[in-house]
């Protein structure tokens, strides 16, 4: 199956998902669909299950019943999300879970390296990503000695440096200050791929996202 | 806010500025020397060479000392226990205590191999800061689990310190204060689970961020090391004294024993 122009790039169909021991589901026959060159705002209460959706996309939780298609193309198995996971982003909401090799710039390079570019290779797209999120001078830091904002921009480098064709990121503004925030909305707004945005933040979502969905158990309501 | 702190890693002397699989090497290869020494020549001659090293590096003294205080701490109890239980001939004697020469010797050494491995290793192998330490590791070949236990091991040993004082912080500013109780104890074991668990997660999720950025398995490195003259200076140094060691290990009683025979 190829991907068209115009198709969506997520597609979610009838998808049930229950946590073991959960009481009841976080999805339940659950369908959705992201659109090319969109930029969606998830919304909703917390539990609502937006990061779970997140996970769900990229093959970090298996769902009991239901489609995914990524890009056009069913995913279901370890192999299938491997191949998503090249192409696709995720900014964990906890940079700390994210940066785990002792420099900067070993962790930029990590993806890049993993997607079989030469070392050469690979430090020029670090060193690259780096420079357009302002990341200057950062390559020797010690990832663990950064400060929270810092380890959100080295952390939205690493996996920018994959050069997905769509974002995700879950609630990228939590613990950052007003100054790193302003800089996070520039950065997506100059960003030239789709990307969706779990967040609680109005006015963050209203300077980055044109549209916000509510997640609900059955669906994704518009606003 | 604690972090890691490697004290000796940071300095100018040429030390510091060898490469970091030579000075590994030679700290593999001279503690099992000397570890494994069983004469006096042998660990005096390693405590010297070992001090010479700590010279060389020109470390903090003060800082030095206090580790070697460390470790002395458990050689007084040694010194304590190991005279009076060798069996052999008995040199002193008090009520009834009686220390024997082969005990005295003993304690002896393991004093001087001791002191002789802690120098050796603060001035080979402290003075790489521990992401070379994992990158040389790498390079001579150790296990990628090994290394990369290491590496993580460096990585989130801080994060952990920072969960554990925000939970300690958590149960002071609500009044909590160590006593001899059972509620401090069941405390202190909740802490303990409740950071488990917490390592745990976030294993997991670090996990799962790696499998992400397309994780497979592999590991790459992208610190080069390059050999310098004096690296290669160093490793014959190095080599020589190595031998000289294993020299006076073999070689000495070896050549005693005849003379002594004939």
């Amino acid at each position: 199956m190829h991907h068209m122009e115009g198709d969506p790039i997520i597609a979610v169909q009838h998808l049930t998902f229950r946590y073991p021991g959960a009481p009841r589901p976080v999805f339940e026959d659950f369908s959705f669909e992201l659109l090319p060159g969109h930029h969606l705002g998830l919304v909703g209460p917390n539990g609502a299950g937006k990061t779970t959706l997140l996970h769900l996309l990229m093959g970090l939780l298996k769902p009991q019943a239901g489609r995914i298609l990524i890009f056009g193309r069913e995913v279901s198995t370890e192999k299938d999300f491997a191949w998503v996971r090249q192409r696709v982003g995720l900014l964990f909401q906890n940079p700390d879970d994210q940066l785990f090799c002792p420099t900067v710039l070993e962790d930029v390079a990590f993806g890049p390296l993993n997607q079989g570019k030469t070392k050469a290779e690979a430090v020029a797209l670090a060193r690259e990503t780096m420079a357009k999120l302002g990341l200057e001078g950062f390559e020797e830091r010690l990832t663990y000695k950064l400060s929270g904002g810092e380890k959100k921009l080295v952390a939205l480098a690493t996996v920018l440096a994959m050069q997905p064709q769509l974002l995700l990121l879950d609630e990228p503004t939590s613990g950052l200050d007003e100054a790193t925030k302003l800089r996070l909305i520039h950065i997506l707004q100059h960003l030239s791929i789709p990307y969706m945005i779990v967040s609680h933040e109005r006015e963050f979502l209203n300077e980055t996202v044109k549209k916000c969905c509510q997640v609900h158990a059955h669906c994704c309501q518009p606003e | 806010m604690s972090a890691i702190r490697e004290p000796f890693s940071e300095g100018e002397s040429l030390l510091h500025r060898l490469d970091p699989r030579g000075k590994v090497a030679a700290a593999a290869a001279f503690s099992v020397l000397v570890a494994s020494s069983r004469t006096f020549a042998t660990a005096l001659t390693g405590l010297c060479l070992a001090v010479v090293a700590i010279l060389c590096a020109r470390l903090p003294w003060r800082k030095v000392a206090a580790r070697l205080l460390v470790v002395n701490g458990f050689v007084l109890f040694l010194w304590l226990v190991l005279p009076f239980t060798y069996p052999g001939e008995v040199v002193w004697r008090w009520r009834w205590f009686a220390a024997t020469r082969e005990g005295l010797a003993a304690a002896g050494l393991i004093t001087l191999k001791s002191n002789a491995l802690l120098l050796g290793l603060i001035a080979l192998v402290a003075t790489v800061p521990l992401v070379d330490l994992g990158q040389a590791l790498h390079r001579l070949r150790l296990p990628d689990k090994l290394c990369h236990l290491l590496l993580f091991t460096y990585r989130y040993l801080y994060v952990f310190e920072q969960e554990y004082q925000r939970l300690t912080q958590a149960m002071k500013i609500r009044g909590f204060r160590p006593r001899t109780d059972l509620h401090t104890y069941r405390s202190y074991a909740y802490l303990a689970a409740m950071l488990l668990v917490r390592s745990h997660d976030r294993a997991e999720r670090v996990y799962q961020a790696m499998l992400c950025r397309g994780f497979q398995g592999r590991f790459y490195s992208l610190k080069e090391f390059s050999w310098q003259p004096r690296d290669r200076l160093f490793l014959a140094t190095a080599g020589l004294s190595l031998l000289v060691l294993a020299g006076l290990e073999w070689l000495l009683p070896w050549t005693l024993g005849r003379t002594g025979g004939g």
